[in-house]
């Protein structure tokens, strides 16, 4: 299958390993992967701000960016959220609703196309060591994304998986509100943290690098040593 | 900024540093949810049954002209007096009136946000009246004179050993840490109120149309006193608390429970239909229904946002909304708290004064998860910020993403500047945690990751130049 690969901007400036793991995965299962090198932005950060204008501006370019790509599997599931259920919001009544409307059932999250997509849940991964797992809420409640990380992360060998009992709370980074409202987005994160490290587990894992940052940021601050982990970063170790 | 920006800022800060306040409402929230999922399965389906409450709220605020013109006709048909009030002032300025020509001196109330929301108690205290909250919780937060911390549970952030030490202070009470002994010494203090008031205050939770009722829900069986021993009652409904049928209720009375307290049923459930008939022996002798606009008809004509007034008050998106359990109650600063209060609170007292509450969100959708009517609570949010942007759009903004924009719309540029912010990051290191830093609101608590060597988009190149066909 040809599998357009979307690559959220700050996965490709700062954490350019889960690209790389994805592809590893997505090349294993048989999957042809192109990067469409003109992708930069989905546009969530001026559409959340309210800035609906300057979200439509980037938005636009992405819509011609994937304009031919027949399956995009994006590695976030708040980027994905932007692409399919967002963009038909913000382009209702001008010229690029139809292309956002056709672009929107073309998009993925990553561990959806997976299992859902390619009908796969054992990727041929091996990982040793206890995972627990975090649930980004954009994936969660916006696309539905649940069992489908999980049941990737139940057929990797080696690998423990550990629910914690906050898995669906919020970790507070929501974007420009980590910045706004820092008190409260550091408060939200403290409760996650302490969550994750009840478990007792080696690496938190989710399918939101953006999540990540925001649990990393925390747990290094305390001195914490739990890896921060990209579900792509697990299924690509054989 | 306004004001009201800076209050709640300052009492975020406060109560996100108060781990023992925190620690406090998060535990109390969780007991809920237990509750609250048990009885979720005596339903034979929560979603089903949420969907059909979405679409019986759905038919009731779209023809809420015609249900609200039964309502009052029934109502009126009993004997009781209906007065449709636009504002909160209209509003108070009928129960005053009332209270003069009645010569009432005190007044019994029972639990209603809709007083709060046109600040009742103040006026009718300024023009002498003596008035006496009857719900516990409200009694509580009376006698601190506070404001309710959660619009079904005031006094949650009270500790019991909290309210010995008031009741001691307040009503001369032996100090105890059990409840039963707690809510005795209210309830001693409260049954002379009862039959000292000349006027009884209440809310509504809904009004049936078909019928001309209006229906009370509560656990202590103060409203059922406040509404019946004086011989005013005054029910205070904001028109959106309307249901077409009496048989709605058959739904809307068990969820109201489950999402509001985690209970399968409220303990009193009661209807009121008039003030007292010919021939019958107790009841009021004035019945006074008011029906409250103040603003709702606004929301009512925004298509985007109407569905905000399904809402019942039940106050599950409180329950589950990681910012209320962080940041309590008493920071919103508005009448309705949560989720829904951040949603309604910019249509009801102004955007620009109150649109700061749709920015203080994560926007997770815990709410609208939890909320039993459908309300889309979340994206209302997203639309509040849109809307404050588009009718006064901050400077500072529209240049940043502009420029945001603009680098975003070309690849090159794009690329250039995540090359020059890795080259120039080690120098962050000099400022970091000072006032230079540009990311102080991340780094103050977290720490930041450095930008990477080779981006994404490097090892693609490097990769294709390896193997032109894309393939490893």
């Amino acid at each position: 299958m040809k599998v357009s690969l979307a690559i959220p901007c700050f996965v490709d400036q700062i954490y350019p390993q889960v690209g790389v793991s994805a592809v590893k995965v997505l090349e294993r299962l048989g999957c042809e992967v192109d990067y469409p090198e003109g992708q930069t932005c989905c546009g969530q950060p001026p559409f959340n701000s309210g800035c609906w204008d300057e979200a439509r501006a980037v938005a636009e370019h992405a819509l011609e960016v994937f304009a031919d790509s027949e399956v995009i599997v994006n590695l976030s599931g708040s980027c994905g959220t932007m692409m399919k259920i967002f963009y038909p919001d913000i382009f209702k009544g001008t010229a690029q609703h139809f292309a956002a409307l056709k672009l929107a059932p073309r998009v993925y999250e990553f561990s959806d196309f997976l299992v859902n997509k390619l009908g796969v849940r054992d990727v041929g991964a091996r990982f040793a060591g206890t995972a627990t797992f975090h649930d980004g809420c954009h994936g969660l409640r916006e696309l539905g994304v649940e069992s489908q990380p999980r049941e990737l992360l139940r057929h990797v060998r080696d690998l423990t998986l550990i629910e914690m009992k906050e898995a669906k709370t919020c970790c507070g980074f929501g974007g420009t509100f980590a910045v706004k409202f820092p008190m409260i987005s550091t408060a939200m994160d403290e409760v996650k943290c302490a969550s994750i490290l009840e478990t007792e587990a080696d690496c938190v894992v989710s399918n939101d690098s953006s999540c990540l940052m925001q649990i990393e940021g925390l747990l290094r601050r305390q001195g914490r040593s739990t890896r921060c982990l990209h579900l792509a970063e697990v299924l690509a170790q054989t | 900024m306004s004001t009201h920006v800076q209050d709640f800022k300052r009492m975020a800060s406060r109560y996100t540093a108060d781990l023992r306040h925190r620690g406090l409402i998060q535990r109390a929230l969780r007991s809920y949810e237990v509750k609250r999922d048990e009885n979720k399965q005596r339903f034979q389906s929560w979603e089903e049954a949420r969907q059909a409450a979405s679409e019986i709220k759905w038919e009731a605020i779209n023809h809420l002209d015609r249900h609200l013109q039964e309502l009052i006709t029934k109502l009126e048909a009993r004997g009781t007096k209906v007065f449709v009030a636009g504002t909160g002032a209209q509003a108070r300025d009928y129960i005053l009136s009332v209270v003069k020509e009645n010569n009432v001196r005190t007044i019994i109330k029972s639990k209603s946000m809709t007083t709060e929301e046109i600040d009742l108690n103040e006026a009718l205290e300024h023009d002498g009246c003596t008035v006496f909250e009857s719900d516990l919780g409200e009694y509580i937060v009376q006698l601190r004179h506070e404001k309710p911390y959660h619009l079904v549970f005031p006094a949650m952030h009270l500790t019991r050993d909290e309210i010995s030490d008031l009741f001691e202070k307040e009503l001369g009470s032996e100090p105890t840490s059990n409840p039963e002994e707690l809510t005795m010494i209210a309830r001693r203090a409260m049954r002379q109120n009862y039959c000292r008031a000349d006027m009884g205050i209440s809310g509504a939770n809904f009004a049936v149309a078909e019928t001309g009722m209006i229906s009370i829900t509560e656990n202590e069986g103060n409203a059922r006193l406040t509404t019946s021993l004086p011989k005013i009652h005054v029910a205070i409904v904001g028109i959106e608390k309307v249901l077409p049928r009496l048989e709605d209720l058959a739904l809307f009375l068990p969820m109201l429970a489950t999402a509001g307290a985690g209970q399968a049923l409220t303990c009193y459930n009661t209807l009121y239909g008039g003030p007292r008939q010919p021939g019958e022996v107790d009841g009021p002798e004035q019945f006074h229904v008011v029906l409250l606009d103040n603003r709702r008809t606004e929301l009512l004509a925004d298509p985007e946002q109407r569905d905000a007034l399904h809402c019942i008050r039940c106050g599950a998106c409180l329950n589950v909304c990681p910012i209320f359990k962080n940041v309590g109650g008493h920071s919103y600063g508005t009448t309705y708290q949560g989720p829904i209060g951040s949603v309604i609170t910019p249509h009801l007292r102004g955007l620009q004064d109150w649109k700061h509450l749709s920015n203080a969100s994560s926007l997770c959708g815990a709410c609208t998860e939890a909320c039993p009517v459908g309300i889309d609570l979340h994206h209302h949010l997203i639309q509040n910020r849109r809307n404050a942007n588009q009718s006064k759009p901050s400077m500072v903004e529209k240049i940043l993403y502009g420029l945001f924009a603009f680098q975003m719309r070309d690849p090159w540029l794009y690329r250039i500047s995540g090359k020059l912010a890795a080259f120039f990051y080690p120098l962050h290191r000099l400022i970091k945690g000072t006032t230079l830093d540009p990311l102080i609101n991340w780094t103050k608590t977290r720490e930041f990751p450095a930008p990477a060597q080779e981006s994404f988009h490097d090892y693609w190149r490097k990769k294709k130049k390896e193997s032109p066909d894309g393939r490893s």
